[in-house]
């Protein structure tokens, strides 16, 4: 129960790497030529190729009003999805995670389903509720909503991609908890509300942070989904990955690129954040898959 | 909700208050009374028609094996359970589905459940600070209760530190005062002791003692040590797969435990397997007074210092003497191979005491139960 | 002081106390219907419905029609190369994927925070960044291309770079699922089987790989389900020639430019088929990996 003891992350086994030094040479040799083959390399091409022709056209690439409402079109889309997907993890985790009943496990299967099917698959569904064949379709245009091929469909196709982020995150570590704090909390009189604020939150908030980050980070990077649902419509409903895939396919390598880089610099920090929460809060780091 | 911290009564000594505030003696009412309760778990009853009064100021102890439901009936009494059937009173008022956060009981949980963002002061202020508004006790107020129960557990001082940084002892200690500020009307315990080392658990026993006393408050704590049940308890309920065998105090239940279970479980009765017949039992020479027992086979619990050596009556072989301040313990065995433990004041016939010797028993004590 | 002051509050006197809710109580942690009921109407609405749009569309096709959409040749050349493709970007992250794990959990080397923090790449670098990256290394003239176009091996616009961009985004599935099994085995055991005369790889072979096996096949199947999906990284690198370098989402995406969602629905229902077949295999392989530690 103690958060200050040493994790077993932390200690390793320095002493039991037994193998003969040339295999493990040979081992460390091939995972570091691996990594950077397959992770370094592609990440260093995309500031290369944007840097290409120098830090003007660069910039100039950016500063591009497409760009500009790529870039706005992601963060808008990044923080509607992301709070309501946080919101959800921790409805979810507090259902899941803290009660015990019949179909629990298949609830969970249910939740993490965005993460087995195909981004492609997802668009589609959407098209096929609100599109202007869909389920939805002709109640839409006549309340003359547009869905499909506008915002509300960028930002609903990121929520479900990114629907189980946060849930999964938490429902391990709020299940590792118990419920003994809660009950306690119950017990000296406190109502549901003040439970949860000054009990449950405390403890779960670097798990939600967390969740939050890898979230975020797929939220401002996904492709295929929106791909599908955004109709590619330049200024518009275009978000910084599409605007990548369109400059990319006129041949405007620097534009391209230095979109891409500005999304390479999300991921860097990231993965900084991640890596500093794990080392500094080791039980989050619990479910990274 | 007024929060009285005028009333200070018990501060100097160590009675619990004053019981003419409430009218009849305190045997004649019940702080909790349970009645019937049944609860069903997914394969066993955890409680099966269990009835039980806790009355104003005493300290009960619920004792039994895992699972015969002890937790199980704490947890109903504290609104953390709740049961199939049957009632939950709280001074003859159904408490039975209300919730945990309105019935105001003191629960310390057996790993303590300390909020463990929170320093040690703010652990034992939640229950006031998290009052509604109006009754809740302004800050100055509830600065001094934290104070007063920090004296109170002997932490002075040490409000500023996370429960991450105390001892299992004083953890304990913070969780028994934290569910002590709410001036709850009855205090349960789950397991007070049970993840303690042998020594703390000793004088964390007085302790609790102490601070029962000074607090004046219903308690009723759950125990699987029959030993911390009888040297701490007012009163004792046995409980068996989820039934109430006996509630008594601990010399009744020593004494005249009521039934075979309560016979075998309390105290360090050896179990002899027998037979009753015209209200004697017998087991090879060895006889015992047995009203009342129907002829048939019987079970006889005859604890060690209820032997003594004699002429002639049952036959032991002495296995192993150990000597133990004013008492010679001594492991035999019966010409059935029954093993028995005996006591016998130091110096008895001690020359007659060595390994491989037989030597002849009676019984002067003991209870005898038909066998089921 | 710590008095039962009579006056200081009195249990809830309404009745409802003393009678049984219409919904029995289960639980004194609070919220429970409030939390499950929201969870399920926005489970339903944002994944439920939507998925099951899907498969009521494609159930709305004659048999005809829907193995015409989903059996073309077109069709299973896509699912060849998605399920082929995503197969062997497993594999290939099964091997190198578990060295890293081993070579992170058991050896310290200079640069080992460095590639521990760069495995989760994948997980946070937006997939249409990786494809257009890995397009131009891979192209003929791009930096690793350029060095493999001399013996003549393409990568990009062919089937290979289907592999290669699998490969990238399925990295950190095997490597994390390994690393905290490995992390958790008991040195002891290995040590007794040392003590037991055992030499250091046949204790790996049969000490520790059957420990980590159960770990092993999930993360591979993790992998294998993330590649068989994937869209953005792939696009960039195929070349996307029908029966030659099209993957299965592409053909759906293809579809529905066409405004042809019956088809869409069609192929993508033998993809959702297949993703719950995975999705199953997964959940067995992590029961029994629950049994074995």
């Amino acid at each position: 129960m103690s958060l200050t003891a040493p994790s077993a992350a932390k200690i390793g086994h320095p002493n039991i790497g037994r193998e003969p030094l040339w295999v493990r040479v040979v081992v460390i040799g091939v995972v570091i030529a691996f990594v950077t083959l397959m992770l370094v390399l592609p990440l260093i091409a995309v500031f290369a190729q944007a840097l290409s022709k120098g830090l003007s056209p660069f910039v100039e690439a950016i500063g591009q009003p497409d760009s500009l409402s790529a870039i706005g079109l992601t963060l808008i889309t990044a923080a509607i999805a992301v709070p309501f997907n946080a919101a959800f993890g921790v409805i979810a985790a507090w259902a899941i995670a803290k009660h015990r009943f019949v179909g629990k496990s298949l609830l969970v299967s249910l939740i993490d389903v965005p993460f087995s099917i195909s981004p492609v698959v997802a668009g589609l569904a959407y098209i096929l509720v609100f599109g202007l064949q869909g389920w939805a379709g002709s109640w839409l245009i006549d309340h003359d909503i547009k869905i499909i091929f506008a915002v509300p469909g960028i930002v609903l196709a990121t929520i479900f991609v990114t629907f189980p982020f946060v849930a999964r995150q938490l429902i391990p570590l709020m299940q590792a908890q118990g419920v003994d704090e809660e009950e306690a909390a119950a017990s000296l009189g406190a109502s549901a509300l003040k439970t949860f604020w000054r009990v449950t939150a405390p403890n779960i908030r670097w798990g939600l942070l967390y969740g939050v980050l890898l979230c975020n980070a797929r939220a401002m990077g996904e492709f295929g989904a929106v791909s599908v649902v955004s109709g590619h419509i330049r200024g518009l409903t275009d978000t910084m990955p599409l605007h990548v895939e369109i400059l990319y396919n006129e041949y405007d390598f620097v534009g391209a690129f230095a979109v891409a880089a500005l999304l390479c610099l999300l991921a860097i920090v990231t993965l900084i954040l991640k890596a500093a929460l794990e080392a500094f809060q080791p039980e989050v780091a619990a479910n990274a898959v | 909700m007024p929060y009285d911290l005028e009333h200070k009564a018990s501060e100097a000594g160590l009675t619990a208050p004053s019981n003419a505030l409430e009218g009849p003696p305190p045997e004649d009412r019940a702080a909790v009374s349970v009645r019937g309760l049944k609860k069903q778990f997914a394969r066993y009853p955890a409680l099966n028609d269990v009835s039980i009064d806790v009355r104003p100021g005493e300290l009960l102890a619920l004792l039994g094996p895992s699972g015969s439901g002890k937790t199980t009936l704490l947890r109903t009494i504290a609104g953390l359970e709740f049961p199939d059937e049957g009632q939950v009173l709280f001074d003859d008022v159904d408490v039975t589905y209300a919730s945990a956060a309105a019935r105001r009981v003191g629960f310390v949980f057996q790993q303590y459940a300390l909020f463990r963002h929170m320093t040690v002061a703010k652990n034992i202020a939640f229950g006031l600070s998290v009052r509604k508004r109006k009754d809740r006790p302004n800050r100055k107020a509830i600065d001094a209760r934290v104070a007063e129960l920090l004296k109170l557990i002997e932490l002075e001082g040490l409000g500023k530190r996370y429960p991450a940084q105390l001892s299992g002892g004083q953890r304990q200690r913070v969780a028994l005062a934290r569910a002590l500020a709410v001036s709850p009307r009855v205090l349960l315990l789950d397991e007070p002791f049970g993840a303690l080392d042998a020594t703390v658990r000793k004088s964390l026993r007085r302790e609790l003692r102490r601070i029962h006393n000074a607090a004046g408050v219903a308690t009723v704590f759950v125990t699987h040590d029959q030993e911390e049940a009888l040297e701490l308890a007012d009163r004792v309920a046995v409980l068996n797969l989820g039934r109430i065998e006996q509630i008594a105090a601990p010399d009744v239940l020593r004494n005249h435990p009521a039934t075979a279970f309560v016979a075998g479980f309390v105290g360090e009765a050896n179990r002899l397997e027998g037979a009753a017949r015209g209200g004697v039992f017998r087991l090879g020479a060895l006889e015992l007074a047995a009203e009342g027992v129907a002829d048939g086979p019987a079970l006889a619990f005859v604890r060690p210092d209820q032997f003594e050596l004699a002429g002639q009556g049952l036959e032991i072989t002495v296995e192993r003497v150990t000597l133990a301040g004013l008492i010679t313990r001594v492991d035999a065995i019966d010409a059935a191979g029954h093993r028995l433990e005996i006591a016998l004041p130091r110096g008895t016939e001690a020359g007659a005491l060595v390994h491989g010797a037989k030597v002849f028993v009676k019984a002067v004590g003991g209870r005898v139960f038909p066998a089921t | 002081m710590v008095a039962l002051a009579p006056h200081a509050g009195s249990p809830p006197r309404h009745p409802s106390a003393a009678r049984r809710p219409l919904f029995r109580r289960r639980s004194a942690v609070p919220g429970f219907a409030l939390t499950l009921g929201t969870t399920i109407l926005i489970l339903s609405l944002v994944v439920l419905i939507p998925v099951s749009a899907v498969v009521i569309r494609a159930a709305g096709m004659t048999p005809e029609a829907f193995a015409a959409a989903a059996f073309s040749r077109r069709a299973l050349h896509a699912y060849y190369l998605s399920f082929g493709a995503s197969f062997l970007a497993a594999m290939v992250n099964g091997v190198f994927g578990a060295l890293t794990a081993w070579a992170l959990v058991r050896y310290s080397f200079p640069g080992k925070a460095l590639v521990n923090a760069i495995v989760d790449l994948p997980f946070a670098l937006p997939t249409a960044v990786a494809g257009v990256s890995l397009a131009i290394l891979y192209a003929p003239t791009g930096w690793v291309g350029g060095f493999l176009a001399p013996f003549g091996i393409k990568v990009a616009y062919n089937p290979t770079g289907v592999l290669i961009a699998l490969i990238f985004i399925g990295l950190p599935f095997v490597v994390r699922t390994l690393e905290p099994v490995l992390r958790d085995l008991p040195i002891d055991v290995e040590e007794a089987a040392a003590t037991l005369g055992a030499g250091r790889f046949d204790t790996i072979r049969r000490v520790i790989v059957p420990a980590i096996l159960p770990a092993w096949l999930t993360g591979f199947a993790l992998a294998f389900a993330r590649a068989v999906g994937e869209y953005g990284s792939v696009i960039f690198i195929a070349g996307n020639m029908p029966f030659k370098s099209e993957i299965a989402p592409l053909l759906i995406a293809q579809e529905l430019e066409q405004f042809d969602s019956a088809a869409a629905s069609a192929i993508a229902v033998v993809m959702l088929g297949v993703a719950f077949l995975m999705l199953l295999l997964i959940n067995g392989l992590q029961a029994w990996a629950r049994r074995k530690t």
